[in-house]
C-alpha cells in the first residue's frame, strides 16, 4: 500500500486513534503522585545533569544566540527535547505491538493505528515541553513568539520522520525481538553523533571535510540545528537543510509504511 | 442491502500456519541457522468455500483444531488467508474475546468509549447507546470504577454489552456465550433473537451444541481444516454428535419455546412412582413423564413427542405417540399425556427433556418446549458410569467345572 493510502485509512479511523492516544497518555502516569509532572521533570533532570557536566565541568561554550544570549541550558534544551521525542518514540513504538498483542489477536482495525497512537502520545509530551521551553525564552527576555509557527512546522516534519522509524521498528521487532537491543545501542551512538551536547562548530573544527559532510548527512543534525536556528538564534534555517529534511522525512515515512504493510499480514500469528 | 447477495462469501480459502521448532527471534539463532528458522507448516484451512445468507444465524462447528476459529478470524480480517477470498457485505464486528482491549486502570466509562471505537463506533453513536450499554451490563454506579476492580463477571458483561450494541450488519461470535450466570445468558440468548429479528447476520463458533441447535438457521461442519458439510443445524448436529458421544457442554441454556400456539404444553413434569414431582432419579428407577396441555384450536391427529438430550447435546431417546399408535382424531380442549418408564436406563449425568405437540409429520408444530425440564440421574442399579444408557444387563463369571458366581445386580 502506498504511504498516501495508509494515511487515508488512518485518518478514516481518527476517533479510534484519538482514543488509543488518550489511553496511552492516561495509562502512563496513572497512580503516580506527580502524574503529568513526570513528563516535565524528566527533561529538567537531564538538563540539570548535562549542564553540570558539560557546561560547568567540561566548559563547553555555547555559541551566542539572539542579542548575545548565551545560556547552555537553553542551547541544550533546543536540541535535547526533539531528540528525546525521537528516541522515546522509537523505543515506545517497538513495544506498542507487543503490549497490545491481545488486541491484535482478537480485534481488527488498521494496525498502524497502534504505532501512530504511540507517536502521538509522545508528541503531546513533546509539545508540552516545547511550550515550557518557549516560556523559558520569554522569561529570559528573548522574544520567540514570531518564530513559533516555524517551530510547529518543524515539529510536524520531525513527527513524520519519527513515525516512519516507529512503523519500521515496531513491525520488525515482532519478527525479530533482538531489534530492541540493537536499537538501544544505536540510539546511544546516534545521540553523540548529533550536535546535542556540543555546538556543531566543534565538528567542523576537529574533523576533516569529508567526515564533516558525512556527519551532516545524519538528519538529526539538520533537525537539531534548525530547532536552534528558530529558537536560540532566531533566524530561518538554511533552505537546503529544510529541503533535505523534507525529502528524508518523506522517504523514511514511505519506507516505514511500506515495510509495515508488507509485514503486518501475519502479525496476529507471530505475536 | 439486497437479500439476494450473501452477507459473507468464503471462496476457496486456505490458511497455513507455521509451527516453529525454535524461533528465529534472536540474533544468535538467526546467524547459527543461516537466517532461516526451522518450522513446519500445517493447513488450518484447506480450500473452504461457503456462503452465509443475509439475516441468518450461521453456526460453525467442529472439534478442537478443526479450523472453525481460524475461519472466523479470517472473516474478521485478523488473519489473512494464504489463498482464496472472503467478502463481507455491510459493516462487521467481531466478538472473539469479551473486553479485549480494556485498560485496567481506566474506568468502565472510559473503556466503553475506547472499546466501542475499536469495534468501529463513533463518539456520537456511543453517546446515544451509552445508557443502554450500562443498563444491559447491569453495572449501575460501578461504571466510574476502574475495570481492574471489576469481578470477572462484570468485566465480561460489560464487554458483551458493548459488542452487542455495535449493531453491525454481520456479527462474528466465538465461544462467548459460555460466560456469565444463567440470567445473563438468558438475556444474551434474547439479544441474539433480537438481532435475528432485525435481519442481522450472525456467524457463531461454538462447542455448545445446544446453543447452535437453538440459535442457528444453518451450520457448517469443519473437520481438519476442510468443510465437511453445510446444512440445517438439526441434521448436521445429529450427524456430528453421532461421531462423538463424550462431548462435554459448558453451557446450560434456559428453555425456549416456539410453535403455532393452537395447543400449548403448559407443564412438563417428571414424577416418582408415588406421584411427587422430581428432578433427580437413579438408574433403573421407575418414573413417569406427564405433560399438561390446553388447546384452543381444532387439531386433528395430534402427536405428542418427547426428546431426551444428554447435556452434551446428544439425543438419547425420542418417543412419540405417533409411533406408539396413540393418536386421537381430535385433540380435546385440555388434558394430560403420560409416558410411564418402568426402568430408566440412563447412566448418571444431566439430561434435558423437551416436549412438543404437532401433526404426525412434524410440519405444524403447535408448541415446542425446548429443554422444558432439566433432570439429573444418579448411580442406581445397574451401577454404570460411562456411555449414555445402560442395557440393564446382568454379569456372570464362571470357571470351568465350578459353580456359577452371579453378580447380585
Amino acid at each position: 500500500m502506498s504511504a498516501r493510502g495508509a494515511l487515508a485509512e488512518i485518518s478514516a479511523s481518527k476517533e479510534l486513534l484519538a482514543n488509543l492516544t488518550l489511553r496511552e497518555l492516561r495509562g502512563k502516569y496513572k497512580r503516580t503522585a506527580l502524574g503529568w509532572g513526570w513528563s516535565l521533570l524528566n527533561p529538567l533532570a537531564l538538563m540539570a545533569t548535562y549542564s553540570l557536566v558539560f557546561s560547568v565541568l567540561l566548559r563547553i561554550e555555547p555559541p551566542p544566540g539572539k542579542d548575545g544570549l548565551t545560556s547552555y541550558p537553553l542551547f541544550l534544551l533546543c536540541a535535547l527535547l526533539p531528540w528525546t521525542f525521537v528516541s522515546n518514540t522509537m523505543t515506545g513504538a517497538m513495544e506498542s505491538l507487543l503490549q497490545n498483542a491481545n488486541l491484535i489477536k482478537k480485534t481488527y482495525f488498521r494496525r498502524e493505528i497502534l504505532v501512530v497512537a504511540t507517536v502521538l502520545s509522545f508528541l503531546v509530551s513533546f509539545g508540552t515541553e516545547m511550550a515550557v521551553l518557549a516560556l523559558a525564552f520569554l522569561i529570559v527576555g528573548s522574544m520567540v513568539v514570531p518564530w513559533l509557527p516555524g517551530v510547529a512546522l518543524l515539529m510536524a516534519l520531525l513527527t513524520l520522520f519519527a513515525s516512519g522509524l516507529a512503523l519500521l521498528l515496531a513491525v520488525v521487532n515482532v519478527y525479530f525481538r533482538d531489534a530492541r537491543y540493537l536499537v538501544g545501542i544505536a540510539l546511544q551512538l546516534w545521540f553523540y553523533a548529533s550536535p546535542i551536547l556540543y555546538p556543531i562548530a566543534y565538528v567542523n573544527e576537529n574533523l576533516p571535510g569529508w567526515a564533516a559532510s558525512l556527519y551532516e548527512a545524519n538528519p538529526m543534525v539538520g533537525f537539531v540545528e534548525s530547532f536552534r536556528d528558530l529558537l536560540y538564534v532566531q533566524q530561518a534555517p538554511p533552505l537546503a537543510t529544510v529541503g533535505y529534511l523534507v525529502v528524508v522525512s518523506a522517504g523514511v515515512f514511505a519506507l516505514g509504511a511500506w515495510c509495515f504493510s508488507r509485514l503486518e499480514g501475519r502479525l496476529a500469528e507471530e505475536l | 442491502m439486497s437479500s439476494a447477495s450473501p452477507a459473507v462469501v468464503v471462496d476457496a480459502v486456505s490458511k497455513r500456519f507455521r509451527v516453529y521448532h525454535e524461533r528465529n527471534q534472536s540474533l544468535k539463532a538467526a546467524v547459527m541457522r543461516g537466517g532461516r528458522a526451522r518450522y513446519e507448516e500445517f493447513w488450518a484451512l484447506r480450500d473452504v468455500s461457503l456462503e452465509v445468507p443475509v439475516g441468518t444465524t450461521f453456526g460453525l462447528i467442529g472439534h478442537n483444531g478443526s479450523g472453525k476459529s481460524t475461519l472466523l478470524k479470517c472473516m474478521a480480517r485478523i488473519l489473512r488467508p494464504d489463498s482464496g477470498r472472503i467478502t463481507v457485505t455491510g459493516s462487521m464486528s467481531a466478538l472473539l474475546e469479551l473486553g479485549a482491549g480494556f485498560h485496567p486502570e481506566l474506568s468502565g466509562r472510559d473503556n466503553v468509549y475506547l472499546n466501542g471505537s475499536i469495534l468501529g463506533l463513533s463518539r456520537r453513536e456511543l453517546d446515544e447507546r451509552f445508557d443502554d450499554i450500562v443498563e444491559f451490563a447491569g453495572l449501575g454506579q460501578f461504571i466510574d470504577t476502574p475495570v481492574k476492580n471489576y469481578s470477572s463477571g462484570m468485566y465480561v458483561r460489560l464487554g458483551f454489552s458493548i459488542a452487542i450494541h455495535v449493531e453491525p450488519d454481520v456479527l462474528l461470535v466465538d465461544e462467548v456465550l459460555a460466560v456469565g450466570d444463567e440470567a445473563f445468558q438468558q438475556r444474551c440468548t434474547e439479544k441474539f433473537a433480537d438481532l435475528k429479528y432485525e435481519g442481522r447476520t450472525v456467524v457463531l463458533v461454538s462447542h455448545a451444541l445446544d446453543s447452535v441447535r437453538q440459535l442457528c438457521d444453518r451450520a457448517a461442519w469443519l473437520e481438519h481444516g476442510r468443510l465437511k458439510d453445510v446444512g440445517p443445524p438439526g441434521d448436521l448436529l445429529d450427524e456430528y454428535v453421532g461421531g462423538q458421544r463424550a462431548e462435554r457442554s459448558t453451557v446450560e441454556t434456559g428453555g425456549s419455546r416456539w410453535g403455532l400456539g393452537g395447543a400449548r404444553i403448559d407443564k412438563v413434569e417428571l414424577l416418582r412412582p408415588d406421584g411427587t414431582p422430581t428432578t433427580v432419579a437413579r438408574t433403573g428407577d421407575s418414573v413417569l413423564v406427564r405433560l399438561h396441555y390446553t388447546s384452543t384450536a381444532r387439531i386433528e391427529q395430534p402427536v405428542f413427542a418427547l426428546e431426551i438430550h444428554h447435556s452434551s447435546g446428544v439425543q438419547v431417546s425420542a418417543p412419540n405417540t405417533w409411533e406408539a399408535r396413540k393418536v386421537p382424531d381430535v385433540l380435546p380442549p385440555a388434558g394430560v399425556v403420560e409416558l410411564r418408564v418402568d426402568r430408566l436406563l440412563l447412566v448418571p449425568g444431566v439430561y434435558h427433556l423437551s416436549a412438543s405437540v404437532g401433526d404426525p409429520y412434524g410440519r405444524q408444530i403447535q408448541d415446542y418446549r425446548h429443554h422444558a425440564l432439566r433432570f439429573s440421574v444418579m448411580h442406581g442399579k445397574p451401577r454404570e458410569s460411562t456411555g449414555l444408557v445402560s442395557l440393564g444387563g446382568v454379569w456372570t463369571l464362571r470357571e470351568p467345572g465350578a459353580q456359577e458366581v452371579r453378580d447380585t445386580a
